[in-house]
């Protein structure tokens, strides 16, 4: 079979995400047991996690997160990190021997400044910088992968179910204020550790569930504007255009939701002016970024997290609270397992985003 | 010396049926059929027929049929019956052969080739009859900035578009070529649908000033263009050209320039109105734009400009200059597409098809990053719902349609339009003709034939689990090749079927 990220790769899944929107951190054992119980939505061949707040010490510093197939990819890497930033911190990531978790990579961790004078000789906005970096190693430097670039998060994956992914990864040494975590059901992969989710730029993370049927319109759209969609799966290309209309066009998350869930124009018919207005608009400006197909996706960036689901809502969500908590996941059973007693729990509608923030985003990056 | 040549094809009578009630006589322009009063019974002269079936299919005891005639030359690969006759007449005459619609020859037709995806298991199909399935769309450019008003509310910075309710777009068929009637059901059945129909180079008559759904042609004649013309437009379309004839202008004879057509085009009566080959404005991209800008300035910038062009063999470049030029649609028209009048060998030699030149033009304006600047309409042979899906999912934004309409007002495809005796009134402008053309019947016809095949879209959409033509816009995916080379596949952009995703 051809290695994964040659050709496309729809698959099913479990999501499941939590924040803690005090600031108050938990470990990843949470998600770990919370994802468990969602075992059969996963078939062992790819499970991860990603988690907000890890990294306090280090908070201003890019974590990149690689795998590496050899010695040679991570000395031809490690140049070209170290041509385009100064490496404030290096180490193997720690891992424990799991029985249902195996042929690991090489797993190293960077904490990240940007070289100044390569920086500002470049033209661009530091996040954009660095997102141009992370797209040369994943597309330039065989068997060397990106898989987590923000500032305070970081993406943990691998091949096998994500409960024993998790415990791979020691995640209960990690405390964290936002947690999300994907098992996954690909249909057809033999299973590549870069492969599996959450899929990661900078600091947004996307765990999704579903198959897209708007794919490859998506995928020509965004990769005019210098995105690779070199992993051909449905996360990348959310995430990449995520990506491009919050960070580089300024849209807000709900514009955002509005453009890649938009409500039939229909539904649009119905609204306030003020808000068919604008949904038109957004509609009209973006319409090649419409995603079409089942999707629930679960959106992590620092100081908060966004479920979005299709418009027809072909895969199920569930968003729950208690206190400070908020949850979301394809199941309530993986709520429950966490956190029997609940507020309130709902099911939001097609195309309705659910957005969790900090109170207070002071602070943080 | 008049070389005789036999007729290609031959009236059959079946005189046990016959009547002898003269329909066909009366229907038939062109003299075929004539009453015998010696025998009592019709006879035909088929040198005469055009094989446009208004008899056969007026005849009422179904007594009459047009059959391939068997007469013929000595066999010869070479030099077939066509060949030899199209030699004798220009011996005879010593002219230009004229032709009319679509370049009728053996090419290869790659919508042929082309198969469409469904969804199976791993994500739903999505069924029509019980769900919201969408094929509005909006033409245009769709590269506006991010801007908000004090409030942070988001300013609508885009240019003007139009708005469709269905990707299919009536294409140029001017008035002289086709008459008043099929004007009017083009109209009407536009404003209907929610699209839009195209009065080609020749003028907007004033009785339609009235449909809010016309866009009007600014080609190299500037037939009928004025102030009141570009004013009740919904969008201006210049043509550089058009796919049955590249490289040369309109032709339209003079025994169609009717008092009526003439004042619409702003020409003398009975005068050959043959536009020039080029804009003699237009030498080069730079001259396009000024162009593009002078209707623009001319129409206080409110209405979007389409240039169309015919697919020829550099037509990716072409566009590139195009989306750069201001303007804000392109239109493609494939070598396939029909004419009013051609001269035969450009019809049926000069151009590519529609498939190739789509897909190259959608893939070369995506590298260069400028998809946004402008929309893409794409025509020259569309010919059922598949072709449009298999277009928009090659990248179109949108199809035109005109032998397709035509054939649903009653044309039979006997490709004589030059001649101007059309007897289903649609290629003439002889009073008696037009007048079998009723636009109260042919608007219907269009409507159902658009609305026949938004329903298949939507069926083919919903089985791929797409539930918005704008979803549908440039996903080859959805598409796999079919008795195709490596090279067409990369040309076209599609895998073959049976590949994985």
């Amino acid at each position: 079979m051809l290695k994964e990220g040659t050709f496309r790769n729809p698959s099913g899944c479990a999501v499941v995400g939590v924040i803690d929107r005090s600031g108050g951190l938990m470990s990843g054992e949470g998600m770990i047991e919370a994802i468990e119980v969602m075992h059969d939505r996963s078939n062992g061949l790819g499970g991860g996690f990603a988690g907000y707040g890890i990294y306090p010490h280090y908070k201003d510093f890019y974590a990149f997160h690689l795998f590496y197939d050899g010695k040679k990819a991570q000395t031809e890497t490690e140049e070209f990190i170290c041509r385009h930033f100064e490496i404030v911190y290096s180490s193997e990531i720690q891992t424990r021997k799991v029985a249902g978790v195996t042929d690991e990579p090489l797993i190293f961790r960077y904490f990240l400044a940007p070289l100044p004078q390569k920086l500002s000789r470049s033209h661009l906005d530091e996040r954009e910088y660095v997102a141009r970096c992370v797209n040369r190693i994943n597309a330039q430097i065989d068997g060397a992968y990106v898989f987590s670039s923000g500032k305070n998060m970081g993406i943990f994956k691998g091949v096998g179910y994500p409960e024993d992914v998790g415990r791979f990864y020691r995640l209960e040494e990690y405390a964290g204020y936002a947690w999300t975590c994907h098992g996954r059901y690909p249909t057809n992969t033999p299973g590549w550790w870069g492969g599996s989710h959450p899929f990661g730029l900078l600091d947004f993370s996307v765990v999704h569930n579903g198959e897209i049927s708007s794919y490859d319109a998506n995928r020509r759209y965004i990769e005019m504007f210098g995105y690779k969609c070199t992993l051909h799966t449905d996360t990348e290309v959310i995430t990449y255009i995520i990506d491009y209309l919050v960070r580089r066009r300024g849209l807000t998350l709900e514009e955002t939701a509005h453009v890649i869930a938009a409500s039939f124009w229909s539904t649009i018919a119905g609204k306030e002016e003020s808000a068919r207005e604008q949904e038109t608009l957004l509609r009209r400006m973006f319409p090649s970024l419409l995603v079409t197909g089942p999707f629930s996706i679960i959106l992590g960036y620092t100081g908060g997290l966004m479920a979005l689901g299709d418009r027809l809502k072909l895969r199920s969500t569930v968003c729950a609270e208690k206190g400070d908590l908020a949850y979301i996941s394809s199941e309530e059973s993986a709520i429950r397992r966490i956190q029997p007693s609940l507020d309130r729990v709902f099911a939001p509608a097609g195309g309705e985003p659910v957005i969790y923030e900090l109170y207070d985003k002071g602070g943080l990056a | 010396m008049e070389m005789y040549i036999s007729p290609e094809y031959e009236v059959v009578r079946d005189h046990d049926r016959c009547i002898a009630c003269r329909v066909c006589e009366r229907q038939c322009a062109n003299g075929v059929h004539t009453f015998d009063a010696d025998s009592g019974r019709m006879v035909a002269d088929s040198a005469k027929c055009v094989n446009c079936h208004r008899c056969v299919c007026l005849c009422p005891t179904h007594a009459l049929k047009i059959v391939k005639s068997e007469d013929t030359y000595k066999h010869n690969a070479n030099w077939d019956n066509r060949t030899i006759n199209e030699i004798y007449k220009q011996a005879n005459s010593g002219g230009v052969l004229l032709s009319s619609m679509g370049n009728p020859n053996p090419y290869p037709i790659f919508w042929d080739k082309l198969l469409i995806n469904a969804s199976q298991v791993t994500n739903p199909s999505i069924d029509p009859l019980r769900e919201p399935m969408e094929t509005r769309l909006w033409l245009g450019k769709r590269s506006a900035k991010v801007e908000r008003d004090a409030r942070g509310k988001l300013k609508n910075t885009l240019a003007p578009q139009l708005r469709l309710e269905v990707p299919i777009l009536f294409s140029a068929m001017s008035y002289g070529s086709i008459s008043y009637n099929a004007h009017e059901s083009l109209a009407r059945a536009a404003e209907e649908l929610g699209t839009y129909y195209n009065t080609g180079e020749g003028g907007l008559h004033r009785d339609f000033y009235r449909f809010p759904n016309t866009i009007v042609q600014v080609a190299s004649g500037r037939f009928g263009v004025f102030k009141d013309y570009l004013e009740h437009a919904a969008a201006i379309e210049i043509k550089m050209g058009q796919g049955a004839k590249p490289g040369i202008g309109g032709h339209l004879p003079g025994a169609k320039i009717t008092e009526d057509v003439a004042e619409t085009r702003m020409i003398p009566q009975g005068s050959d109105a043959i536009s020039p080959a080029p804009h003699h404005d237009i030498y080069s991209i730079e001259d396009l734009r000024q162009l593009v800008c002078s209707l623009k300035e001319a129409t206080d910038y409110k209405k979007p400009v389409i240039v169309k062009v015919a697919a020829v063999h550099n037509a990716a470049a072409i566009a590139s200059g195009i989306a750069r030029s201001g303007a804000d649609i392109i239109a493609i028209d494939g070598f396939r597409g029909g004419t009013g009048a051609a001269p035969t060998r450009i019809r049926d030699n000069v151009g590519i098809p529609i498939e190739l030149a789509l897909a190259q033009v959608d893939q070369r304006l995506r590298e260069e990053g400028i998809r946004d600047e402008v929309s893409i309409i794409a025509g020259g042979s569309i010919r059922s719902s598949a072709d449009v899906v298999k277009a928009i999912a090659l990248g179109a934004d949108a199809c035109y349609i005109g032998t397709a309409a035509l054939l649903a007002l009653g044309c039979h495809l006997c490709r004589s339009c030059q001649s101007g005796l059309c007897n289903w009134g649609i290629a003439t402008q002889r009073p008696d003709l037009v007048k079998r053309l009723n636009p109260d019947i042919g608007y219907k016809r269009l409507v159902n034939l658009v609305t026949a095949w938004k329903h298949e879209i939507e069926e083919m959409m919903g089985g791929m689990g797409i539930n918005s033509i704008e979803a549908l816009r440039g996903n080859r995916l959805m598409l796999r090749g079919i008795g195709l080379n490596d090279r067409e596949l990369g040309l076209l952009g599609v895998r073959y079927a049976g590949e994985n995703m």
